[in-house]
C-alpha cells in the first residue's frame, strides 16, 4: 500500500484496527473529533463495536467493560474530558486491565480553549486519578510516528495489563501528513491466551475482577505487586531520541509539536557551528531517566520547550538531581513557541 | 524548496479540498508536506483556511502565519491575508467574489474571475480547482498531471463522476494562469 494523506486522529484510529483493537466508545471534543469520526466508519466495516456514549465517564467505563472480556478497547478525548475519565484510568489500573486512552490536548484550565497545548502533562506522568497507580505515557511527534506507537501502545497494554495513554496536542492530531501503514501489519503482535478475562465460567473456576480490597493487607499487597510491575516498566520501557548526544554544551528537551520546531532550531544552529542537541522523550511516563543521566554528564545546560507553563522541567531536574542548570520556555493557551523565540532563549544562555 | 500555502474563502467553497489536493499532488512528488486546517470554532458564512507546508525537508510546525502563496477566494479573506503575504510572494484573488482590489505594490497579485469560469463549466463548486490550476501555472510545487492524478485519491469513489469537470476546471485555470 502507497502512502497516504492522513491527520494525526484518523492515524491513530487506522494503526488502532491494524492492532485489532475492536472496541471503541468516546464523546465528542475538538480537536480530536475525526478519531472517533473515522472509528464510526471503520469499526462496523472490521466487525468491531463503535460507541457514541452519552458521556466521557460513561465511555471509559465501557471500555472497562469491554477489556475485562479481553478485547483490544480504545477511548478517546481532549483535555476537559479526560478529566472526566480519570476515575476509570484509575480503576483500570487497579484491575490490571489494559487499555489505550488517548488524550489529544487543548488549552486549559477549564474549558480553556481548542488550541493545541501540553497542559495536562502533569495530569498524564502523574497519572490525574486516585491512588498509587501509573499509566504508560506514549508521545509521538508525527503522523507516521503516530501510527506506529498506536500500535507499541496496544502492545504494552497487554504486556502489563495496564493503561496506556498516547498524548497529543491538537496540532498533531489535526495535521494530515503522508503516513504508510503496510509495515505495521506485520507487526502485530500476540500475547498469547489471555487468562484473567470474564468469558464465562463454564468448566472452570469463576474469576473476580474488582478493585475493592477490604481484607486486611490485601491492597497493599496490590500495591506491591504495581510497584514491581512498574519498577519493571521503568527498567525496559524508557523511550527517546537524542540529536547531537555526544558534543552538546546546550541540550534543549521537547517532545510532540516543540520537538518538531526544536529539531529544526538544532539543525539551523548546528550550521552556524554552535554545538545544540535535543532530547526529544517518547515515553514521558517512563521517563527517559538513563540517557538523562548519561547526557548530564556531558552537557552544560539543559532548555526544556513545552506548550505549557513549566510541567516536564521538573521531570528533568529530577531526572539529573539538579546537577546542571536547567532552563524553560514555553508557550501557553493555545499558542505554539517559534523558532526566532526559542534561538533567543538559547541565546541567553549559550557561551 | 519550501513553499508555504495558506487557502481562504467561505465554508463550502471547497477551501479544505484546495490544500489536500496540493498535498496529495506534492506527496505524489516525493516531498514532505502538511496540511492543517483552522479548526477554530467556525461559524457558517464565515472564513475558513488551510495552511500547507511542501518542502525538500522534514517541516518543523504546520502552521503558516506569514504565506509565500495566499490563495483568497472571498472578501474577508483577502482583507484577513493581504498583509500576511511574504514580499515578492503570490496572492491569487477570486476576482468574481471580491470586489475590492488587492493593495499591495511589493508582491505578485493574479485576478481570477474563478467563480464565473467555473459557471462557464458548467458547476460553481469547481472555482477552487480553476484557481488551482492558474496557481501551478505561476509556481511549479506539483505537475498538472500528478494534481490531476491526485483527484482519484481525495474523492470519495461516489464522486468520481466529478473528475472530468474537475480536470477541465484545472485545466482552464492553467490556460489563464499561462496567460
Amino acid at each position: 500500500m502507497k502512502k497516504v494523506l492522513m491527520c494525526g486522529n484518523e492515524a491513530i484510529a487506522e494503526a488502532a484496527i491494524i492492532a485489532g483493537c475492536r472496541f471503541y466508545a468516546g464523546y465528542p471534543i475538538t480537536p480530536q473529533n475525526e478519531l472517533p469520526s473515522y472509528m464510526s466508519k471503520r469499526m462496523p466495516e472490521v466487525g468491531g463495536v463503535f460507541i457514541q456514549s452519552e458521556s466521557e465517564i460513561s465511555a471509559i467505563n465501557m471500555v472497562f467493560g469491554a477489556s475485562l472480556t479481553g478485547v483490544r478497547a480504545m477511548t478517546s478525548s481532549s483535555s476537559p474530558g479526560i478529566s472526566l475519565k480519570q476515575e476509570g484510568i484509575s480503576y483500570l489500573a487497579a484491575c490490571e486491565l489494559p487499555a489505550v486512552i488517548v488524550n489529544i490536548m487543548r488549552g486549559g484550565p477549564g474549558l480553556g480553549n481548542i488550541g493545541p497545548s501540553q497542559s495536562d502533562y502533569f495530569q498524564a506522568v502523574k497519572s490525574g486519578g486516585h491512588g498509587d497507580y501509573h499509566q504508560i505515557v506514549i508521545a509521538p511527534a508525527s503522523v507516521q510516528e503516530i501510527a506506529d506507537l498506536t500500535m507499541l501502545s496496544f502492545d504494552l497494554a497487554d504486556k502489563y495489563r495496564m493503561p496506556v495513554m498516547i498524548l497529543g496536542d491538537g496540532i498533531l492530531g489535526q495535521m494530515m501528513a503522508p503516513v504508510e501503514f503496510k509495515s505495521l501489519k506485520s507487526k502485530v503482535k500476540s500475547f498469547g491466551k489471555k487468562d484473567w478475562i470474564l468469558d464465562g465460567c463454564k468448566g472452570r473456576k469463576p474469576r473476580i475482577i474488582r478493585s475493592l480490597l477490604l481484607a486486611e493487607g490485601e491492597l497493599e499487597r496490590l500495591n506491591l505487586k504495581l510497584q514491581k510491575k512498574y519498577n519493571e516498566i521503568k527498567d525496559k520501557e524508557e523511550r527517546c531520541e537524542i540529536l547531537y548526544g555526544d558534543d552538546s554544551k546546550v541540550m534543549l528537551v521537547a517532545y510532540g509539536t516543540p520537538s518538531r520546531i526544536t529539531r529544526s532550531v538544532v539543525e539551523k544552529l548546528r550550521k552556524t557551528g554552535k554545538k545544540i542537541g535535543m532530547l526529544r522523550p517518547i515515553s514521558l511516563w517512563p521517563f527517559p531517566e538513563k540517557e538523562f543521566k548519561k547526557l548530564a554528564k556531558k552537557v552544560k545546560a539543559f532548555l526544556v520547550i513545552e506548550m505549557n507553563c513549566g510541567q516536564m522541567v521538573e521531570d528533568v531536574k529530577l531526572a539529573i538531581d539538579c546537577s546542571k542548570p536547567v532552563y524553560f520556555y514555553g508557550r501557553s493557551g493555545g499558542q505554539v513557541p517559534s523558532e526566532s523565540e526559542i534561538i533567543k532563549e538559547i541565546e541567553k544562555i549559550y557561551e | 524548496m519550501k513553499e508555504e500555502i495558506i487557502f481562504a474563502g467561505f465554508g463550502g467553497q471547497g477551501i479544505m479540498l484546495m490544500g489536500k489536493a496540493i498535498s496529495y499532488a506534492a506527496m505524489s512528488d516525493g516531498k514532505h508536506v502538511t496540511w492543517m486546517p483552522s479548526y477554530g470554532a467556525e461559524v457558517r458564512g464565515g472564513t475558513a483556511h488551510s495552511m500547507v507546508i511542501i518542502s525538500d525537508e522534514i517541516i518543523a510546525t504546520p502552521i503558516v502565519k506569514e504565506p509565500g502563496i495566499c490563495i483568497v477566494m472571498n472578501r474577508p479573506s483577502l482583507q484577513k491575508f493581504e498583509t500576511r503575504v511574504k514580499e515578492n510572494g503570490l496572492l491569487i484573488v477570486n476576482k468574481s467574489l471580491i470586489n475590492i482590489d488587492a493593495e499591495r505594490k511589493d508582491i505578485d497579485i493574479l485576478n481570477i474571475p474563478a467563480t464565473s469560469m467555473a459557471s462557464e463549466l458548467g458547476n460553481l463548486k469547481v472555482a477552487n480547482m480553476v484557481i488551482l490550476g492558474a496557481l501551478l501555472a505561476r509556481k511549479k510545487i506539483a505537475s498538472l498531471i500528478t494534481l490531476i492524478d491526485a483527484l482519484k485519491d481525495i474523492f470519495p469513489a461516489s464522486y468520481h463522476n466529478m473528475i472530468p469537470i474537475n480536470e477541465k476546471a484545472i485545466r482552464k485555470g492553467y490556460e489563464y494562469g499561462s496567460r
